[in-house]
């Protein structure tokens, strides 16, 4: 066992203590610290390969990297984590493509049918899932249209296309030295992951960036059997299982398959379901002044908060934790429900309150926080709509139905921030407004929340 | 040289797959944008294997494509722990509001 191995083997340890310190955040950073320790080791190890001849286009390389790391990690504010995690796919992805051509490239005469077979699929990974990351974090960032975009026979279209690149996979594989149709895989991969994103809307992306997640890793890990690898064989395992459990979990928030995120092309089943509920729904929705609403405050003991991501997206969030600040000095009981799909990412909310300084004690998830909503005073929504839904419990035709909300129209008040009436991401109508214990406070939430914080003042505690 | 498909490599494959199956099943939801910055920052590992074709120095197109997936690769390690750990320093427990 050489002394590369053995660092190989060292970093591969690192790696895995480091996953498992993310089970608790008081272990969390230490844990990071060793497994950056690890890639040192291993990065370390892989400059003194015997391979390597020159160093001029590593040196380079590392340095341009290093240099292009620090705008996207220091100075992107957290609300746009995702769009940021999404690249990073893109360009993990690439990386493995590109290594996969240069090896075919070089070595196209002389490959085994095995070999050949892992560089195509390589390649074929690394090439739609770079381009498909792109879309969604083009999707994300607001460049491309959030809507789906679908047109007649798409499904047919995609699955026609993937059976092509299946069928060119094999023929390369049994024949290698075809030029040709190495090139026409890897633009057809290109292209696929581009249809793959294309009828996806963004309210879908969590699950679309764990799903990329996941490929990125299964990429890695086939690099790695590419490059007799073993320790990029482990790492992509564990990245894949990661974004594997993210997707089936952000599926589970939204109780839809991985078939049905990728081929439903959600929102289209819309327009037949909102003039059904805005029909039932005959009475107008209460409306309240801040002025009125801190009497509420005032006499509330427990308050329980669900945000969604339009908190996040008009920066409500600190004018949030200067109200709740005011609440708590006044003994009052707060806590924060976090719905899975709350945030564009999975855990992405919970990283923004942690901006704002809120306690990660305070943070609870949706199973834990649900039975608790009958026993809170106020339930206070704040950019959260469709995870607030009840229909999702009740109206089987919603296209919601049967997904996992948090219960806030259990809790004896229920107190909406709300800009406009308009319907949420799925453009589906809430019934939440409409209930009678239920007051919207119409306005721009960061306003609502510095007035709330500026007038709360409760007689019995000053 | 790209390498055949070895038995034990599949072993070692689907070992780390049920392995990364538990330990991922344990991290909090909390935890989930830290997780996912993690495996980003791990997965750029692919950088080893960058490097070493990047340095054997073959032709021009073999160095270019190289070089792209060098810098790639460098920008998921470095950005992705600098961000992992800039976004874990950010949980903190009660009564820390004072530190604005």
């Amino acid at each position: 066992m050489s002394i590369l191995q053995l660092c190989y083997v060292v970093s591969a340890i690192l790696f895995i203590l480091g996953i498992r310190s993310l089970s608790s955040p008081e272990t969390a950073r230490r844990g990071m610290n060793l497994a950056s320790l690890g890639m040192l080791l291993a990065i370390i190890g892989a400059l003194f390969s015997q391979q390597i001849v020159s160093y001029t286009w590593i040196i380079a390389g590392l340095l341009l990297g290093t240099l292009l790391s620090i705008p996207i990690s220091l100075w992107i504010p957290m609300t746009k984590i995702p769009q940021r995690i999404a690249l990073s796919h893109a360009g993990g992805a690439l990386a493995a493509c590109l290594i996969g051509i240069a090896e075919y490239y070089r070595y196209r005469t002389s490959l085994a049918p095995a070999s050949m077979g892992i560089v195509a699929i390589e390649v074929m990974l690394g090439a739609l899932t770079f381009t498909g990351s792109l879309m969604v974090a083009g999707k994300l960032h607001g460049i491309l249209p959030g809507r789906p975009i679908t047109y007649k026979g798409q499904n047919a279209v995609n699955i026609t296309l993937f059976i092509v690149m299946v069928c060119i996979l094999i023929t390369i594989t049994l024949s290698p030295e075809m030029n040709v149709m190495f090139y026409i895989l890897l633009s057809l991969s290109f292209l696929f992951g581009i249809f793959l994103v294309t009828p996806i809307g963004a309210a879908d992306m969590p699950v679309v960036i764990a799903i990329f997640n996941a490929y990125g890793g299964l990429t890695g890990a086939v690099m790695g059997f590419m490059l007799a690898n073993r320790i990029q064989i482990i790492t992509g395992a564990l990245d894949g299982a990661s974004g594997f459990i993210l997707s089936i979990l952000m599926c589970k928030a939204m109780n839809r398959s991985i078939m049905n995120v990728l081929f439903g092309a959600f929102g289209k089943a819309n327009e037949k379901s909102d003039t059904h509920s805005l029909a039932s729904d005959k009475n107008q929705p209460q409306s309240i002044s801040v002025e009125e609403a801190l009497p509420f405050f005032e006499q509330a003991k427990s308050i329980i908060i669900a945000p969604g991501y339009g908190m996040a997206a008009s920066q409500a969030h600190h004018a949030l934790r200067e109200f709740v600040d005011k609440l708590k000095a006044n003994g009052v009981n707060i806590k924060y429900a976090i719905h899975p799909v709350a945030g564009r990412m999975p855990g992405h909310m919970n990283v923004l309150l942690a901006e704002a300084n809120v306690p990660y004690t305070d943070l609870f998830d949706m199973e834990e926080i649900n039975p608790e909503f009958p026993h809170a005073d106020i339930a206070l929504v704040v950019g959260a709509n469709d995870v607030t839904n009840p229909a999702a419990r009740t109206v089987k035709s919603s296209p919601i139905y049967g997904m996992p909300i948090l219960d806030v129209d259990k809790a004896k008040k229920v107190i909406v921030l709300k800009r406009s009436l308009s319907p949420g991401f799925s453009g589906i109508d809430n019934e939440l407004y409409y209930k009678d214990h239920t007051w919207l406070l119409f306005g721009d939430a960061k306003e609502s929340l510095s007035k709330l914080a500026y007038g709360f003042k409760r007689a019995w505690g000053a | 040289m790209p390498a055949g498909l070895e038995i034990s490599d599949i072993y070692i494959f689907i070992l780390a797959g049920f392995l990364g199956f538990q330990l991922i099943s344990r991290i909090p939801p909390l935890l989930h944008t830290p997780l996912m910055a993690a495996t980003n920052a791990i997965s750029g590992i692919a950088l080893i294997g960058s490097i070493v074709v990047a340095g054997e120095n073959y032709d021009m197109v073999t160095n270019i494509l190289a070089f792209i997936a060098v810098t790639c690769s460098t920008i998921n390690v470095v950005g992705g722990f600098l961000i992992t750990d800039r976004i874990l320093k950010m949980f903190k427990k009660e009564n820390t509001k004072g530190n604005k």
